[in-house]
């Protein structure tokens, strides 16, 4: 990289990504059946960017090194599911993961929520690894099934993983929820922060149904007597009340995301976007 | 080609030598064949094929010991090696070998039991605050608690032993 600036692009350059200072996306068209392992390595992959931002921060150093062991599993999840579908498009893992723009992720909206870094309580990120590692191990279970071998390789993994990260939050949710006034306060607090996303886990639309007709995976609502068999008896031990489920719902699956997303990206990617091709 | 054979089956078994003397980059006390990830030794033509299952999805020493295994077959003469990944079946502790338990005992870290019993065990509850007993790898105690599910690697949790107060790394069974 040459340290010195490049004079202002014009508009007939500005598309060269040699007389940028970033890189260009890729062009994004996945197949609904494509559209459904984005989503789930999407899920695996911002929900451990989130994760990770707890490393040096967690209240202690046992944590710390739990949450990022967690993301680590995660990011492995994420390159196992982005590298396989990459093939099918022609995409390697760091294109799909770095150089697609916001409206190509299609990970859940709860996921993407602000962690750590705009001040979120850690209540906020057990709550958050609770209910998501819970949705994942349903999910990777009945992966395990897959007409796509790959894919039923990848869960066959990620399955015995997820149980431990289910233990492990399942632990945190219990304590602090049964715990202090102020952290029963603080969980209680996350937990309707975080209720009103749950939701977008178990809608089903055509690229669920595309996924199940073609025997890849289950559609998600399917997995919800799965997770309220994991979630119900440990809120119910934490002394939590699972909140009422309201109208709204998130849309991050299908592209839409929150406000939060874009920052996520612009940190997540900046590297790869201000040093085109770079490799460790 | 009968007269062939013998000639590949003794570079197999060379190939197979070989591996025994390759460590695992963040377990240093155990070679690849005694944490049980190569799966086979397959001869193709002039090159040699070394399957290998990962131990966790996120591994980070995945990629090193790929190029410890080349390294060490093109080394020994035995190449071009090249090392291909088999997912499924997932790996296990259970793989693990008599003589590598023993080394990482001898090493300091308290191996895993076996994963069936671990399963039994977690059956009966989802939530898990004490982990079940896990005997001291330097005075053999089983009076011992564990101090963080997670450690210094994916596959390691810290422990202490009460009876020596020695602290202790366990290799998690999964």
């Amino acid at each position: 990289m040459s340290t010195t600036f490049a004079p202002l692009p014009t508009t007939a350059s500005v598309s060269n990504a040699a007389a940028s200072t970033t890189t260009e996306s890729i062009v994004f068209a996945p197949t609904p059946t494509q559209q459904y392992l984005v989503r789930i390595g999407d899920t695996c992959l911002v929900h451990a960017q989130r994760l990770a931002e707890w490393s040096g921060h967690a209240p202690i150093l046992e944590e710390d090194i739990a949450l990022t062991n967690l993301a680590l599993d995660l990011v492995g999840q994420a390159r196992a599911l982005l590298t396989h579908v990459g093939r099918q498009m022609g995409y390697d893992e760091d294109q799909l993961a770095f150089l697609r723009n916001e409206r190509d992720f299609l990970n859940f909206t709860l996921v993407e929520l602000p962690g750590r870094k705009a001040g979120r309580d850690f209540a906020d990120a057990i709550v958050r690894n609770f209910l998501l590692s819970a949705w994942m191990n349903v999910l990777w279970a009945e992966l395990e099934k897959s007409s796509d071998a790959e894919i039923a390789a990848i869960a066959g993994k990620a399955v015995k993983e997820s149980c431990y990260h289910v233990a492990h939050a399942a632990d945190w949710v219990v304590r602090l929820g049964d715990g202090s006034e102020e952290s029963t306060r603080r969980m209680r607090q996350a937990l309707a922060r975080l209720w009103p996303y749950v939701a977008e886990l178990f809608e089903t639309d055509g690229v669920d149904a595309a996924a199940a007709e073609a025997g890849l995976g289950p559609m998600r609502m399917s997995l919800k007597a799965g997770w309220d068999a994991i979630v119900a008896p440990v809120f119910a031990q934490a002394a939590l009340e699972i909140p009422a489920t309201g109208a709204f719902r998130s849309t991050g699956s299908r592209g839409v995301h929150s406000e939060h997303m874009g920052y996520l990206l612009a940190e997540m990617q900046v590297l790869q976007r201000s040093f085109p091709g770079g490799v460790w | 080609m009968t007269a062939r054979e013998p000639v590949s089956a003794a570079r197999v078994t060379r190939a197979w030598e070989v591996l025994h003397g390759v460590l695992d980059p963040e377990v240093p006390a155990i070679s690849v064949t005694d944490l049980g990830i190569v799966r086979d030794v397959i001869e193709h033509g002039d090159g040699l094929e070394v399957v290998v299952t990962p131990t966790y999805s996120g591994c980070p020493a995945t990629e090193v010991i790929e190029q410890a295994i080349t390294d060490a077959v093109n080394a020994a003469g035995l190449g071009p090696a090249r090392v291909t990944q088999r997912r499924a079946p997932a790996w296990t502790t259970d793989w693990i070998t008599p003589e590598g338990r023993e080394k990482l005992r001898a090493y300091g870290i308290a191996p895993p039991g076996s994963c069936a019993s671990e399963a039994a065990a977690s059956n009966v509850q989802p939530i898990r605050l004490m982990a079940r007993d896990v005997a001291c790898p330097r005075c053999g105690s089983a009076q011992t608690e564990r101090l963080s599910a997670f450690g210094s690697t994916a596959c390691k949790a810290l422990y202490r032993c009460i009876a020596c107060r020695e602290p202790f790394e366990h290799f998690k069974p999964i």
